[in-house]
């Protein structure tokens, strides 16, 4: 059996029905809540930062990494030094790099044009990792792309709004909800990570995950993310290989 | 100015470059892979354990105007949500909605 099974099979024809019907998984997944609370509380932080509306939304449709976003605001707030503020930003992003590599062989076709790829993946952040990974396999092959297109294409549109409303909105904002919009990564990271893992491999990475990021982050430990993502994940594998080799899987 | 440089150069060079530049190093390692080889396993499971990492990281580290909201509250809200996700039928929006209404409550009664 594939790991990456359909759990919902799709009839869809062309590139365009693909695309829509990407919107529209965009516009129902808990996503789109999700990034509307994450960027209007980005977009607030921004104007607290003071730089303006065009540089916040800008850096939304740019970086699509939420996390990455909020370390280049405060550095720039704090005066961080130039290669400081790049490094942490890099290592913030540091998860893009495995889930385009698992995702990627999932929705490519041979044939499909380099530039196009490089276009598809600027649009996945978890939020369309979690998404498409559960819903790619169930539409055909040809069409994959562009629904990850619309996915995507879908929730920037979203956040980037959400960033320019929340930037106006500010003031009007209650104190609680700039720690709730933070808030809301971890818990819908979390959550949408659990609800995809259903095989022993994903379980026990995400549990190992949780543990050694802890320890590490709780001690401070530099490099903390790369670490936990490498120790973890293997350890995962190994434990996924062993149990199948024992066929109780 | 801070950073050094003008705001939009930095967006760019501090910003955009640093981040994207996994999406594409990720292209070049993923475009040659068969979807169900073990590698692409392996890579799932480094991917699954980063993105816990950086709940963990954020929960224990947080930016901003989470860190003002003790620790125990924090750990409190997530394992929260968690649970209503798992009792509300695997429902991804009872869970954040669970998570956040654990965490503004806490958050409440705790400055109130």
């Amino acid at each position: 059996m594939s790991v990456f099974a359909p759990s919902q099979p799709s009839d869809i024809a062309s590139g365009t029905a693909a695309f829509i019907y990407g919107l529209r998984v965009a516009a129902t997944s808990v996503f789109a809540l999700v990034i509307t609370v994450t960027y209007l509380g980005f977009g607030a932080l921004a104007h607290d930062y003071g730089l303006s509306v065009g540089w916040a939304m800008l850096s939304t449709v740019l970086l699509w990494a939420g996390p990455a976003q909020v370390i280049l605001l405060t550095a720039y707030g704090a005066g961080t030094a130039m290669i400081e503020t790049a490094v942490a930003v890099g290592l913030s992003s540091v998860r893009l790099l495995p889930m385009v590599v698992s995702l990627l062989p999932v929705i490519r076709e041979d044939k499909t044009r380099l530039w196009k790829l490089l276009v598809t993946v600027h649009f996945w952040a978890v939020a369309v990792w979690v998404e498409a990974t559960r819903l790619a396999p169930g539409v055909p092959r040809e069409h994959r792309v562009s629904f990850c297109n619309g996915l995507g294409m879908g929730l920037v549109a979203a956040g980037t709004i959400a960033t320019g409303v929340g930037y106006y909105v500010q003031s009007a904002l209650p104190v609680l909800f700039g720690a709730a919009a933070m808030f809301v990564t971890p818990l819908s990271f979390l959550i949408s990570t659990a609800r995809n893992a259903r095989i022993l491999l994903e379980r026990s990475a995400l549990l190992l995950g949780l543990l050694i990021g802890g320890v590490l982050a709780y001690n401070q430990v530099e490099y903390d993310l790369l670490w936990t993502g490498i120790v973890g994940g293997t350890i995962a594998y190994l434990l996924h290989r062993f149990m199948r080799r024992r066929e109780v899987v | 100015m801070t950073f050094g440089m003008e705001p939009y150069l930095a967006l760019i060079l501090l910003g955009f470059l640093p981040s994207e530049v996994w999406r594409w190093v990720g292209l070049a390692i993923g475009r040659g892979l068969d979807e169900n080889s073990e590698m692409v396993l392996w890579v799932r499971g480094v991917a699954t354990a980063l993105i816990a990492g950086v709940v963990a990281r954020i929960v224990m580290l947080p930016p901003g105007a989470l860190a003002t909201i003790p620790l125990e509250i924090r750990i409190g809200a997530l394992a929260f949500g968690f649970l209503a996700f798992l009792l509300v039928r695997r429902s991804a929006f009872a869970g954040v909605i669970g998570g956040e209404a654990a965490l503004i409550g806490a958050a409440w009664l705790y400055a109130g």
